[in-house]
C-alpha cells in the first residue's frame, strides 16, 4: 500500500490517513477491548513505524508540495514537507510506534471511555499532530492545531468522573486557547499585509523589525503556551498526573515537541532573519524554565508530577538552545547557529524518546499497584524487573549521563554556549558563558531528580503492602518499553550518524551549515578543526570490556562466592521499610536550597505529640501570584453578570432589543 | 606509530591503576605526619583492597542486581576515564574518545550508580549518603563546568590534550584567571572526592558521612573493587588538574620510550607534590556542617566565573 | 596572543587579587578580619601604584604609593582596630542576605562593571586601561557589601574600600589624579575617619549598640 505512493510526503498523508481510519474503526465494535487493544492498536503502531521510516527518507529528499482540495471552497489546503517537518514527524512516527504498542497491553476495561471512543481519539490525536507538521498554511495549521488540542482534551479526561481530572482537564483546555489565540494573532501579524495565509506568502512577506519582533514575541507566548514555557507552565503539571499514562507520553513526550517545531517553524522559516537580541528572550525564559522545572521536579511526591515537572525542565533547554540559535544567527556565526539548532532538534528526539519511556514505565506502577504517591512504593525492581531495567535506562538517559542520548544534546548545547564569548557585544558576550552554568546545574539537577524517582520507586523496600504484589508488564507494554529503551541507546552510541542528518534542517532553513570533518564513523566531532570529540561507542565498548575483564578476573584470583545477610546498617538492627528516606526526605536539601522558589506550609508536629504528623504542601508561586488572582477577578466579573440572569423570557428579549437599538444607533 | 601509541595507552592506564592507591597512601601518610601521628604504610591501602578480595562477600537480602554490578561498572568506568586522561602522554589512541565535558559526564554516570546502589538496600544511611552525594555533585558539576570552560577559552577547544599542549607550549605568563580557576577547581576536588572540608575519608559517625555512607552494606570484593575506584578517581582528578593547569612534563606529541620515562617520573613527582598540598589542605581546614557545602561549592563556582570574567577583560 | 610584558602581567595579577579582596570582604562576617582585608587591599594597591610607578617614570605615583602605605595600610586599619576594641564590636552575622546569594549578586555586579568599563578602557591610553573594569568592579562591590551590612563599622570599611577602588581606576585610566587632588582626597577620607570614629561614639551611646537598623527609629512618629 505504501510502496506505490512514491514521495514521503504522500507516504505521510497516506500513513495519517490511515490512522484516522483505524480510530474511526474503533467505532465499529465500541466496547470490544480485544478488537482495539488487539488489533488496532498494533496496527497504529505499525503505521507510526512506517512513518518514521518515511520521514527519515523524507529528510533527505528535496522539499515537497501539495495541494489538497480540502476544506472550504477556494481555500484548498497546502501540505509541505521539509527537513524540519520530517525530523519531527520521525519523532511522532518512532515514539507512537512505542507508546501505541504499550497501549496495546495497557487498556483495562471498566476505566472511563469505552475502548473504541478511546482509540478514536487516541488515532485522532496522532493525526493531527501530523497535520500540524505537515501544514503549509495558517487555516491548515490551525484547523490540524485545534484538532490536536480538542482530541487531547478528550484523552486526559478518559476519567472524567473524578473532579480532580475534570478540573485539569479544563485548565489544560484554557491554557491550550489563549496559547492558540497568540499563535493565530502571530499569524496575522505574519501575512504583512498581502492577506494572503499560505506559509509561502509570510516567508516572501517583508516585515518591519518591530512588526517582525511583535510576531516572534506572539509565537512565544502562543507555543510556549502548549510547550510549558514559565510562566505558562500551570496545566503541565496538572493534566500529565490526570491522563492515562501512553497520553501522557504522547502529551509530553511528542505534542510538546510540536509546540517547538511551531516555534522553529515560525522563527527560523516563517519570520525571515531574526534580529540576534531577539534570541535573548528565549534564552533566559529558557534558563529560567530549565531551572524553576526541574527544582519543583525535585520536590514533587507524585511520580508523574515529577515527571511533568521534568518536562519542563527540558523544554526550557530546548527553549534555550532555539534563543541561543537565534543570536549566533543573527551575529553572523552561522556554524555555531547550527549547531545550537542542531542540538535543539536532537534534544527534541532524545526527550521523546526518553519521557515517553518514563512515563510508560510509571503506567506499569501505577496499574499494578494503584499508587502514584512515591512515599507508598518501593523494591519494585524484584517484582518488575523488565519494568525497572528498562525504566533505569530512561532515568540514566534523562539525567544527562554518557553514553545514553540526553547527554549528547547536552554535550551539543554546551559546545555551541562555549563560543558564547563571540558575540561582539558587551554584558552578552560574559552573561551567557555563565548562563552554561546553569545549563549545567539544571543538567546535574536532573541526576538529582532521576535517583530520586527511580531509587525511591525501585529500589529499597516497599514503604506499603499496596506495593508488595505488584506484578510485571505484559509482553505487548514490554514491546513498547523495549522499542523507546533500545532509541535512548541507540541514539547515545551513534551521535556521529544522526548530526549530520539533524543538520540537513539547518541547512535547508539557511541557518548555517556543519562542515564535514574528517572524524573517523564512530566519532563526534561538531565543529571543523576545534578538535572537540565525543565518541561513546568506543568509551562503552571500553567500559564493558573492563567490567568483563574485571569479574573474569576476580572469578580467576579469588572465588564468587556470595552470602545473603541481614542489612547491617550500622549495627542498628531492628530495620524497616518506614525508615527509608521518603521522596519529601529526598527533596530536602533542594527546598531548603532553593526556598525563594516555593510557596511552602509546614505543619510541624509539637514534641509532646503521641501521634506525630508532618506534612509539607509545597504550592506554586507563580499561581499564587498570578493565576490565582486572575482567576478569582474572572469569577467576580462573572458573577455581576449574573446579576442580569433573571430567568424571565421577557427580560431576555428586552435585552436584544436595547442591543440592536443601540446598534442602531450607532451605525446610522 | 600506532604500536608506540597503544604502548603508551597501556602504560598510562597501569601506571594509574598502580599508582591509585600509592597516591591515597601517600595523602594518608602526609596526613599522618601533619597531624603528629604515626603515619601508616604508603602500602596499606593496597593491603586493605587485598585483604578484601580473599574475603567472601556477604550481600544484604534485600539487595538486586544493580547493587552487585554497581562495583563493577564504577571501577570500570573510572579505569576508562584514566584511559582518556593525557597524564602521561597527550598522544592516547583513546584520548578522543571523550572531551573534559565528557568525562565530567562519566564521573557523573559512576556517581548515579553509586547513588542507587546504596538506595537498593533500603536502609536509612545508605538513602541520607545517596541524598547527600547527588547534592555534593549538583553543585560541584557547575563549577567544574565553569572550570573546564576558562581552560577551553585559552585554547578554544574542550579536548583536554590539546588543552594540555597550547599551554605546555605557550610562553609562561602569569596568568590571574587560571589562578582563579585552579583554586575553584582544587575546591571542586575536594567535594567530589570526599576530602576534608565536605566529608571526612577517615569516618565511620553515621551523621556525618557522605561517601562512606554509601558503602556502608558492601563488603568484600565488591568493598575493594569500590574503594580502589574511589583512589583512581582522586587520581583521575589529580591528573585532570595537572593537565588542565601544570601540563609540564607530559610527553607531547609523538614520542618515544624516554620521553614517556621521563613524563613518567614527572607524573610522580606532581602526584609527591600533590599529595603534600592535599594533606595540608585537609589538615588545615575543618570539616563543613552539610549545609555548609552549597556555601563552599558556590564560592568554587565563584571563583571560576571569576577567571571566566577576568579572562574576558584582561585577556590573561 | 602575544605575551604582554612581565611588568603589565604582574599589575594584571594585583588587579584580580583587589577584586578577590573585595569579594573576600563580601563575604568575611568578622570585623576583625574585615579590617586586615582592608589592610591587604591598601597593600596591592600600594604594590601597584610602585610598580606603575618605575615602569612610566612617573614621579608623583612614588609619592601617592608612600600616601597609600602611611595611610590605608597603617594607619587607618590601626584606628579602626583600636575602634573595634574600644567598641567591642568583632561580629556582623546579620547581615541582609546570605553570603551564598550576596556572592551571586556580586558576580552579576562584576559583570555589570566590566561591560561599563570597556568603552571607557577604550578611550584611556594608559597601559594599564584593561584594568579600569576591575576598579569599577571593587567600587561597585565595596557599595554591595555596605548596602548587605547592619553594623556601622563594616559600613565604614566598605567605604574605606570603595575609595581603594577609586584610587585603582584613577590609577590605571589615567596614571593618577593630578597630586592635589589625591592630597584632598587623602585628607577628606582621613576626616571622614575622624568623623564617623566620633559619631560611633555617638550612636552607641544613644542606643547602646552599633546597629544602623536602631536609626530607623529616629524618624518622626505621624
Amino acid at each position: 500500500m505504501i510502496a506505490n505512493l512514491g514521495s514521503p510526503l504522500s507516504a505521510a498523508l497516506a500513513l495519517l490517513c490511515a490512522w484516522v481510519v483505524i480510530g474511526l474503526a474503533g467505532l465499529l465494535r465500541p466496547m470490544s477491548l480485544v478488537f482495539a487493544g488487539r488489533t488496532l492498536f498494533p496496527l497504529g503502531a505499525a503505521c507510526g513505524l512506517a512513518l518514521a521510516l518515511a520521514a527519515l527518507l523524507g529528510i533527505a529528499a528535496p522539499t515537497a508540495h501539495l495541494t489538497l482540495p480540502i476544506g472550504l471552497p477556494d481555500l484548498p489546503m497546502h501540505v509541505r514537507c521539509d527537513a524540519l517537518s520530517c525530523v519531527f514527524l520521525c519523532i511522532l512516527g518512532a515514539t507512537s510506534a512505542g507508546v501505541s504498542l504499550f497501549g496495546a497491553g495497557y487498556f483495562r476495561s471498566g476505566q472511563g471511555a469505552p475502548p473504541g471512543l478511546l482509540c478514536l481519539q487516541y488515532h485522532l490525536f496522532l493525526a493531527s499532530m501530523g497535520f500540524v507538521l505537515l501544514a503549509d498554511d495558517a487555516y491548515g495549521f490551525m484547523v490540524a492545531w485545534e484538532t490536536m488540542a480538542l482530541s487531547s482534551y478528550f484523552l486526559v479526561t478518559t476519567q472524567h468522573r473524578i473532579e480532580e481530572i475534570r478540573r485539569a482537564g479544563f485548565l489544560y483546555l484554557l491554557m491550550a486557547h489563549l496559547g492558540a489565540i497568540a499563535i493565530l494573532l502571530c499569524f496575522g501579524v505574519l501575512q504583512g499585509g498581502s492577506w494572503q495565509f499560505s506559509f509561502d506568502a509570510m516567508r516572501s512577506a517583508q516585515l518591519s523589525p518591530p512588526r517582525a519582533g511583535v510576531a516572534l514575541l506572539l509565537a512565544l507566548v502562543g507555543f510556549g503556551a502548549k510547550a510549558g514555557l514559565v510562566p505558562l507552565h500551570v496545566w503541565l503539571p496538572e493534566a500529565h498526573p490526570a491522563a492515562p499514562s501512553p497520553v501522557s507520553a504522547l502529551m509530553s513526550g511528542v505534542m510538546l515537541k510540536v509546540a517547538v517545531y511551531g516555534m522553529l517553524r515560525v522563527a527560523f522559516d516563517l519570520l525571515g532573519g531574526p534580529l540576534w537580541w531577539w534570541g535573548l528572550l528565549p534564552v533566559s525564559l529558557g534558563l529560567f524554565t530549565a531551572l524553576y522545572g526541574i527544582v519543583f521536579a525535585a520536590a514533587q511526591t507524585d511520580m508523574k508530577r515529577l515527571l511533568a515537572y521534568s518536562s519542563v525542565k527540558n523544554i526550557g533547554i530546548l527553549f534555550t538552545g532555539i534563543g541561543l540559535a537565534i543570536v549566533f544567527h543573527g551575529v553572523g556565526r552561522p556554524q555555531l547557529a547550527a549547531l545550537a539548532l542542531v542540538a535543539v532538534l536532537y534534544h527534541s528526539v532524545n526527550h521523546a524518546f526518553m519521557k515517553s519511556l518514563l512515563f510508560l514505565g510509571t503506567g506499569v506502577v501505577l496499574h499494578s499497584t494503584g499508587e502514584r504517591n512515591l512515599g507508598r512504593l518501593g523494591g519494585l525492581i524484584h517484582r518488575m524487573p523488565w519494568v525497572a531495567w528498562l525504566t533505569l535506562v530512561g532515568t540514566l538517559a534523562i539525567a544527562g549521563l554518557p553514553p545514553l542520548n540526553g547527554f549528547v544534546s547536552e554535550w551539543l548545547l554546551l559546545q555551541a554556549f562555549l563560543f558564547a564569548f563571540e558575540v561582539p557585544h558587551t554584558f552578552v558576550n560574559m552573561l551567557l558563558p555563565l548562563g552554561a552554568g546553569l545549563v549545567a546545574l539544571t543538567g546535574a539537577l536532573s541526576g538529582y531528580v532521576m535517583v530520586k524517582f527511580f531509587g525511591v520507586v525501585f529500589l529499597g523496600k516497599p514503604r506499603e503492602a499496596a506495593a508488595a504484589p505488584a506484578h510485571d508488564a505484559g509482553s505487548l507494554e514490554r514491546g513498547g518499553l523495549l522499542w523507546l529503551a533500545s532509541g535512548c541507546v541507540i541514539l547515545g552510541l551513534l551521535p556521529a550518524q544522526i548530526v549530520p542528518v539533524l543538520a540537513r534542517v539547518a541547512e535547508q532553513l539557511h541557518v548555517g551549515r556543519l562542515l564535514p570533518n574528517g572524524a573517523p564513523w564512530w566519532m563526534l566531532v561538531p565543529l571543523q578543526g576545534r578538535q572537540a570529540s565525543y565518541a561513546p561507542l568506543v568509551f562503552s565498548c571500553a567500559v564493558v570490556a573492563v567490567v568483563l575483564l574485571t569479574i573474569w578476573v576476580v572469578r580467576l584470583l579469588y572465588h564468587q562466592r556470595i552470602r545473603r545477610v541481614a542489612p547491617w546498617d550500622c549495627g542498628f538492627g531492628r530495620l524497616d521499610a518506614r525508615m527509608q528516606d521518603t521522596a519529601e526526605g529526598f527533596g530536602q536539601p533542594i527546598r531548603h536550597l532553593f526556598e525563594p522558589f516555593f510557596a511552602m506550609q509546614r505543619q510541624l508536629p509539637s514534641p509532646f505529640d503521641p501521634a506525630p504528623r508532618y506534612r509539607v504542601v509545597i504550592g506554586d508561586r507563580i499561581w499564587n501570584a498570578a493565576y490565582a488572582p486572575l482567576g478569582a477577578l474572572v469569577q467576580r466579573i462573572a458573577d455581576a453578570f449574573a446579576a442580569l440572569q433573571q430567568g424571565r423570557i421577557a427580560s431576555y428579549l428586552l435585552y436584544g432589543f436595547i442591543t440592536l437599538i443601540v446598534l442602531l444607533a450607532l451605525v446610522l | 606509530m600506532m604500536t608506540i601509541e597503544w604502548f603508551t595507552q597501556f602504560l598510562a592506564v597501569a601506571a594509574a591503576l598502580a599508582a591509585a592507591p600509592l597516591f591515597l597512601g601517600w595523602v594518608n601518610q602526609c596526613r599522618a605526619w601533619l597531624q603528629n601521628r604515626r603515619a601508616p604504610s604508603v602500602l596499606l591501602v593496597y593491603r586493605g583492597i587485598r585483604k578484601l578480595f580473599h574475603k567472601d562477600a556477604a550481600v544484604a537480602e534485600p539487595a538486586s542486581r544493580l547493587f552487585i554490578f554497581t562495583p563493577y561498572i564504577v571501577f570500570g568506568t573510572m579505569v576508562v576515564a584514566a584511559a582518556i586522561i593525557p597524564s602521561v602522554s597527550t598522544r592516547l589512541p583513546f584520548g578522543t574518545a571523550a572531551d573534559a565535558i565528557a568525562l565530567v559526564g562519566l564521573f557523573a554516570t559512576a556517581r548515579v550508580f553509586m547513588s542507587l546502589a546504596a538506595m537498593d538496600i533500603g536502609t536509612a544511611f545508605g538513602s541520607m549518603g545517596a541524598r547527600r552525594e547527588m547534592m555534593v555533585g549538583f553543585l560541584a558539576e557547575p563549577a567544574l563546568l565553569m572550570v573546564i570552560f576558562v581552560a577551553s577559552l585559552i585554547s578554544m577547544t574542550t579536548a583536554l590534550p590539546v588543552i594540555s599542549e597550547r599551554l605546555a607550549t605557550q610562553a609562561l605568563t602569569l596568568s590571574p584567571s587560571l589562578a582563579f580557576t585552579g583554586v575553584a577547581f582544587t575546591m571542586v576536588l575536594l567535594a567530589e572526592n570526599a576530602r576534608i572540608p565536605i566529608d571526612n575519608p577517615a569516618t565511620h559517625l553515621e551523621l556525618t558521612m557522605i561517601h562512606e555512607a554509601m558503602l556502608l552494606e558492601y563488603s568484600a570484593r565488591h568493598l575493594a573493587l569500590l574503594e580502589w575506584a574511589a583512589a583512581l578517581k582522586l587520581l583521575n582528578y589529580a591528573c585532570i588538574g595537572f593537565a588542565l593547569f601544570l601540563p609540564w612534563g607530559a610527553a607531547m606529541g609523538e614520542a618515544g620510550p624516554p620521553a614517556l620515562l621521563t613524563a613518567v617520573a614527572f607524573l610522580a613527582l606532581k602526584l609527591l607534590v600533590a599529595g603534600v598540598a592535599l594533606a595540608l589542605i585537609e589538615t588545615l581546614s575543618a570539616k563543613l556542617r552539610v549545609f555548609r557545602a552549597p556555601q563552599f561549592l558556590a564560592t568554587a563556582y565563584l571563583f571560576a566565573s571569576l577567571g571566566l570574567l577576568v579572562h574576558l577583560l584582561l585577556g590573561a | 596572543m602575544t605575551a604582554q610584558p612581565f611588568v603589565l602581567q604582574i599589575l594584571n595579577a594585583l588587579a584580580a587579587l583587589l577584586l578577590l579582596l573585595s569579594f573576600a570582604m563580601l563575604a568575611q562576617r568578622r570585623v576583625v578580619t574585615l579590617v586586615n582585608l582592608l589592610a591587604l587591599q591598601g597593600a596591592v594597591l600600594c604594590a601597584a601604584t610602585l610598580l606603575l610607578a618605575w615602569r612610566t617614570g612617573e614621579a608623583h605615583l612614588y609619592f601617592s604609593a608612600a600616601l597609600t602605605l602611611c595611610l590605608k595600610v597603617a594607619f587607618l586599619p590601626w584606628l579602626l582596630h583600636r575602634l573595634i576594641r574600644r567598641l567591642g564590636v568583632y561580629w556582623d552575622t546579620d547581615t541582609l542576605l546570605d553570603t551564598t546569594g550576596t556572592m551571586l549578586v556580586g558576580l552579576l555586579v562584576v559583570v555589570f562593571a566590566f561591560g561599563l568599563a570597556q568603552p571607557i578602557s577604550a578611550l584611556a591610553s594608559t597601559a594599564t586601561r584593561s584594568a579600569v573594569g576591575i576598579a569599577v568592579a571593587v567600587i561597585l562591590l565595596a557599595f554591595l557589601t555596605m548596602i548587605t551590612r547592619r553594623k556601622a563599622m563594616s559600613q565604614v570599611v566598605g567605604f574605606l574600600s570603595m575609595e581603594n577602588g577609586l584610587f585603582f581606576g584613577a590609577m590605571s585610566a589615567t596614571y593618577g589624579m593630578p597630586m592635589i587632588v589625591e592630597l584632598g582626597v587623602a585628607l577628606d577620607v582621613l576626616v571622614a575617619m575622624l568623623v564617623l570614629g566620633v559619631f560611633f561614639f555617638q550612636i552607641r551611646e544613644q542606643f547602646d549598640s552599633l546597629d544602623l537598623e536602631h536609626l530607623q527609629s529616629l524618624k518622626e512618629d505621624r
